[in-house]
């Protein structure tokens, strides 16, 4: 046992080395079949589903009702809201969510919806940007995203976002850090199986920002990522990172025609 | 600002059984955990829901630190007449929060 290392942590990483040797066994690399895709929510137990499916028990809700005051709050040295511009989002942000990140031609590169309400923020309301994670950024992206709920996913429809899917699905299937593991392992290769008790889904963004019980509150795709990556001992990129954004333009393409559940309630 | 999310049945029969759900949004800290520099982090939580029916008490909970963030209570009741069915919370630092709804019995 490594000095400073806890039985725990001892037990449990014996349980991700078997669970690495089950894996090595069963290493296809196979994208799952369109047909066969199928959200997380199809998981999740029977009372996780009924939070989810009722809108005045999903905790979810809150942020979004943090997010419309938000939309009409006016922000920054130009004293403007998202509203005075967008107008009614039930109306001007639909199906919106569904395609990004979506490619912005000025940067040259994908920006995902939290970048997006950053730049906002910056050049048209003059406002100091959000932090990731903050609480505001979260109320404002599940808010414009639920503007979207039950539209299927686009998924980099749009040309100039295919270098972006390939940076993405490269980041996807290359073996990292200490655990020298891939995301398509667990989650192409051997979805709906169980670690460490838990089923593995096929990590379909679709309820992002989702409000996830572990957490006791919402939280990004970016932070989602951030988790898995600290689970296979990888060093996690920094916030708004361009390998973030390239997994997320991957994700959603790789999700594409799957509706948006947003705000989602995961274990 | 705290949010709260309640679900109370617009109609329902007099003497009938009625769910009444209830969510509100509050980080619930515990007291037990400490800051990344070592610093406990005092504890913030809702320690007190009381519900009343025509202003008459139909459901009191006390809460604790073991309680999840952005608690969400359900209860049943009896309906009994049209009227107005109030909710209040009450925790650390001064917190507080009300919320009403109305409900028609025939």
């Amino acid at each position: 046992m490594k000095p400073g290392m806890t039985k725990l942590g001892f037990v449990r990483s014996g349980a991700l080395i078997a669970v690495l040797c089950i894996m090595m066994m069963h290493s296809t690399f196979a994208e799952i079949p369109l047909a066969e895709r199928r959200s997380g929510y199809d998981l999740l137990s029977r009372e996780t589903r009924a939070m989810q499916n009722d809108d005045t028990a999903n905790p979810g809700m809150l942020w979004v009702l943090d997010g419309e005051a938000l939309w009409r709050a006016k922000a920054g040295t130009a004293e403007k809201a998202c509203a005075d511009c967008h107008g009614d989002a039930r109306e001007t942000m639909k199906g919106i969510a569904a395609r990004y990140p979506a490619f912005d031609p000025a940067r040259g590169r994908p920006v995902d919806l939290e970048q997006r309400i950053n730049i906002c923020r910056s050049e048209q309301q003059k406002a100091p940007p959000f932090a990731y994670e903050s609480k505001d950024l979260l109320a404002l992206t599940v808010y414009v995203t639920r503007q979207s709920r039950g539209m299927p996913i686009e998924g980099a429809v749009d040309e100039r976002l295919k270098p972006f899917v390939d940076a993405g699905r490269a980041l996807f299937t290359r073996r990292l850090g200490q655990l020298n593991l891939t995301c398509a392992q667990c989650h192409d290769d051997n979805w709906g199986q169980k670690l460490a008790g838990n089923p593995l889904p096929q990590a379909h963004p679709t309820g992002y920002p989702v409000y996830r019980l572990e957490w006791q509150t919402v939280g990004s795709l970016q932070r989602r990522l951030r988790n898995c990556l600290i689970g296979m001992r990888v060093e996690p990129y920094a916030y708004g990172s361009p390998e973030y954004v390239a997994l997320e333009t991957f994700l959603m393409w790789r999700a594409r025609g799957l509706p948006v559940e947003t705000p989602a309630v995961r274990p | 600002m705290a949010r709260a999310l309640i679900n109370v049945p617009a109609k329902a029969r007099r003497g009938e059984v009625i769910e009444i759900k209830t969510l509100i949004s509050h980080e619930m800290e515990t007291g037990f955990r400490h800051s990344t520099i070592g610093v406990p982090i005092p504890r913030n939580i809702i320690t007190s829901f009381v519900a009343t029916y025509n202003k008459e008490e139909i459901f009191r909970a006390v809460l604790f630190p073991a309680v999840a963030a952005n608690p969400f209570i359900t209860f049943y009741t009896v309906a009994t007449e049209s009227g107005t069915i109030a909710f209040e919370w009450t925790g650390d630092n001064g917190f507080s929060a009300t919320e009403t709804a109305t409900i028609t019995v025939e």
